[in-house]
């Protein structure tokens, strides 16, 4: 057994702080102790949290690890370093891969190479069969895989019948550990989005780019309170990006129906005027949209309407990204400066953002009973240490994802990841990723 | 000017520079030889994606009256079908040591994200349903030579406003000389918010006809149709389509444009395309002269016309001055203080 110390942190605790020192066995992956700071200590490895918070390690919905198919732009395993670096200890992987996640093999392969990753790879798996929106995908058998979200993202399912029978099916499944299972949705109505490449509005009209209007979204929002009531089974919204989208789950929690939401920091960051640039590192799906649209998710944060910060992060070669805004895929890297970006940006106290990070997200995506914290004795030991004041400047080429596509370029923002610890291993220390 | 990508970027004065330029340059057409030394040395190339022999041919002839080497490089969207990116290609044609590329692309945004991957003077030949700079700049040469002065002109733009490089280019050119433009056509062609315009926007193409100097068409592609936009050619031509009984309507001294080319029958009677009022094959001809003076200003020493730097600058005070930009004389440089002068003359 050998044994990590982390000492001069301010450990987070519901409703506050505590100093303390953090006594970590790497041999069962667990909190071993938690004493005064200054209590004589041995240990193996001591890491250095002082003038930091240490926190649940956060837990990320949506990224996208490209992995099987498109390894130019990521693998598991670089995409697990970049979560690592960015203070993640679990990731849900999307499952449009190529092949798609949607039967035993591929999900198989995704939780193999997610053994040596550098935290927990939490593979989704698609609704429908090759995401095509028209036959179901084996839910049950997945679901034995230790699947727990199904979702078609980067499309929704259109077909209104279609969908409320997934809910159905998914709800008459049990899982072995009692999570729950989930249905996510990106939300797009595709007839009213097509041809879209950007949000459609006056900025779309002066570039001459086609536009989503924002109730392309919407309609599916919609319609997914409505199924969800209908069939009474949780549906989670992904990536929400406009005001009425924010307004109609706000309603709709309030009226008790199963519904979640998340949220990227794109989306409460960035508005459709960046794509002045034609520069198709804006480009995205749902696309940026407008300061009132952005002043909306933020309210909707705080007020918990939105449960989660996911990311959706979307890794592309910078070949792909070098073509016409039109042509380009969608999507942006997120992993690494999304708490960053939430804690410079967002002005929440501490205590919601462990909740959007971690404990929220740990519970939607079925891994409460290791991620999430609390950070108690006996608990898996997935933490990570934060400096909240420390201030460093946003570069794509020194993120450790194989692509650089961040729309946050030479953007300074507040709050670096100094440790992070998977299953009591120190995989990020000092800042750097140990392997 | 070290590139035109679009007419939002062209001041007041930068346009009446291009204009007057352009008359100097309509002159030398008339000339048995005509074609002048201004650009001799430099290398032009014609980049499109997109097919569009009218706009090439008329760079194409442009740069050579101008002496330019040109070079068609034809892409085509090929190069991207093997799997280029747009920046390969770009850094390949600009490796050739190049001085101006000249893209079309019928993507948006295209010349300016070429800019960015190139140090050679980027010129915009229509990209997408973004900007179409030197077709703006020649229907306002065109009725420059109509009208005098579009000064307090009334124009109408009327039809697929939203799929429209030319709309965009013309609604910021128009405005920017000082003319009122109305935008015509059913909502399903009109760009989704242009509320920050300085347009106003009809959808009654009837109610405008007798106080307008300016009728101006829009092609409207039949893809358009089957997207759902309108419903049929017969009901777009009863309502929008400038038809012989709209066109009697018109004052008679109004001036009829159209970019090209024409669905004679859909958007225009072939009587109306055809009436002296119509003034297409101007538009046409005037796309040399005011391209030759793009190009010029662009390449030629006139570039540095409107920067008030230049006047200090040795290599510019001491280049020939002994000849204007449109000498005949194939051995003479073009005058810098000739465009200079052109300048203070244009601002009075």
């Amino acid at each position: 057994m050998s044994v990590v110390v982390i000492s001069g942190g301010q450990i987070h605790e519901a409703g506050g702080q505590r100093s303390a020192t953090l006594i970590i066995n790497t041999e069962t992956g667990t909190v071993d102790d938690i004493v005064a700071d200054g209590a004589a200590v041995q240990g193996d490895q001591t890491l250095d949290a002082s003038g930091c918070v240490v926190l649940p390690g956060f837990v990320d919905l949506h990224s996208h690890l490209r992995q099987p198919g498109n390894e130019a732009a990521e693998t598991i395993e670089t995409g697990s370093r970049a979560a690592a670096l960015g203070g993640y200890t679990a990731v849900v992987a999307m499952p449009n891969t190529t092949p798609c996640m949607d039967s035993a093999a591929v999900i198989g392969e995704v939780v193999n190479a997610g053994r040596t990753a550098l935290c927990e790879i939490k593979p989704s798996a698609a609704i429908t069969m090759g995401r095509d929106g028209e036959t179901l995908a084996p839910m049950a058998e997945l679901v034995d895989l230790g699947v727990r979200m199904f979702t078609d993202d980067g499309t929704g399912v259109q077909d209104d019948q279609l969908m409320r029978r997934a809910l159905e099916y998914a709800s008459s499944l049990a899982t072995d550990d009692g999570t729950q299972i989930i249905l996510s949705q990106h939300c797009e109505v595709d007839a009213l989005s097509h041809p879209g490449v950007m949000h459609e509005g006056a900025w779309s009209a002066k570039l001459g780019l086609a536009g989503q209007p924002a109730e392309a979204e919407e309609l599916m929002v919609m319609r997914d309170i409505a199924l969800a009531r209908l069939t009474g089974m949780n549906v989670h919204l992904q990536h929400l990006s406009t005001a009425g989208s924010v307004e109609m789950v706000r309603a709709a929690k309030a009226a008790g129906v199963p519904v979640t939401a998340e949220a990227t920091p794109h989306h409460f960051c960035l508005t459709d005027a960046a794509c002045a640039s034609y520069d198709p590192v804006f480009k995205v799906h749902p696309p940026l949209r407008t300061d009132a649209d952005v002043a909306a998710i933020r309210v909707g944060l705080a007020d918990g309407t939105i449960d989660a910060v996911a990311t959706d992060h979307a890794p592309h070669t910078p070949d792909s990204k070098e073509q016409p805004f039109d042509q380009a895929p969608p999507g942006m890297l997120g992993l690494e400066t999304a708490f960053a970006l939430a804690l410079t940006e967002l002005d929440l106290p501490l205590d919601r953002l462990v909740e959007m990070f971690s404990s929220a997200p740990a519970r939607l995506a079925g891994l409460g009973a290791r991620h999430g914290g609390p950070i108690e004795v006996g608990r898996p030991a997935n933490l990570t240490v934060v400096d909240l004041e420390q201030t460093w400047t946003i570069a794509g080429d020194r993120l450790a994802s194989l692509a650089s596509n961040t729309p946050f370029e030479g953007r300074t923002v507040r709050g670096k990841v100094r440790h992070t610890l998977f299953n009591g291993e120190p995989v990020v220390v000092d800042a750097k990723a140990v392997r | 000017m070290r590139q035109l990508i679009s007419t939002a970027d062209l001041s007041r004065a930068d346009i009446d520079d291009l204009m007057v330029l352009a008359d100097s340059f309509a002159e030398v057409q008339t000339r048995d030889v005509p074609k002048v030394p201004a650009l001799r040395g430099r290398t032009v190339v014609l980049a499109f994606f997109e097919d569009s022999t009218r706009t090439r041919t008329s760079f194409d002839l442009a740069a050579r009256r101008l002496s330019a080497d040109v070079l068609n490089f034809s892409v085509a969207s090929s190069a991207t079908k093997k799997g280029e990116s747009l920046r390969d290609t770009v850094e390949t044609i600009n490796a050739m040591g190049i001085d101006a590329i000249v893209v079309r692309h019928r993507s948006s945004g295209t010349p300016i994200q070429i800019s960015r991957w190139t140090d050679a003077a980027v010129i915009n030949a229509g990209d997408g349903w973004h900007q179409h700079p030197t077709q703006a700049l020649l229907d306002a040469y065109t009725l420059r030579q109509r009208l005098g002065d579009i000064d307090g002109a009334k124009i109408a733009i009327c039809g697929d406003i939203n799929h429209s490089r030319v709309a965009r280019s013309n609604v910021d050119l128009f405005t920017k000389m000082g003319a009122e433009v109305t935008l015509v056509g059913p909502q399903t062609l009109m760009p989704p918010d242009i509320s920050g315009w300085p347009v106003t926007i009809s959808h009654d193409l009837d109610s405008l006809l007798s106080e307008i100097d300016v009728m101006y068409m829009l092609r409207i592609q039949t893809e358009r149709l089957s997207a759902g936009l309108f419903p049929t050619v017969r009901e777009y031509r009863s309502r929008w389509g400038l038809t012989v009984q709209r066109a009697g309507e018109l004052r008679s001294d109004a001036v009829i444009m159209h970019p090209g080319p024409m669905n004679r029958g859909v958007e225009i009677d072939p009587e109306v395309a055809s009436e002296p009022r119509c003034v297409v094959l101007d538009q046409v001809a005037s796309g040399i002269p005011v391209r030759m003076a793009v190009l010029y200003q662009v390449l030629g020493p006139g570039r540095f016309a409107n920067e008030e730097a230049a006047v200090d600058r040795p290599d510019v005070e001491e280049s020939n001055h002994s000849v204007s930009p449109t000498d005949g004389s194939v051995e003479a440089e073009p005058d810098t203080k000739q465009a200079m002068a052109m300048k203070e003359a244009s601002c009075q």
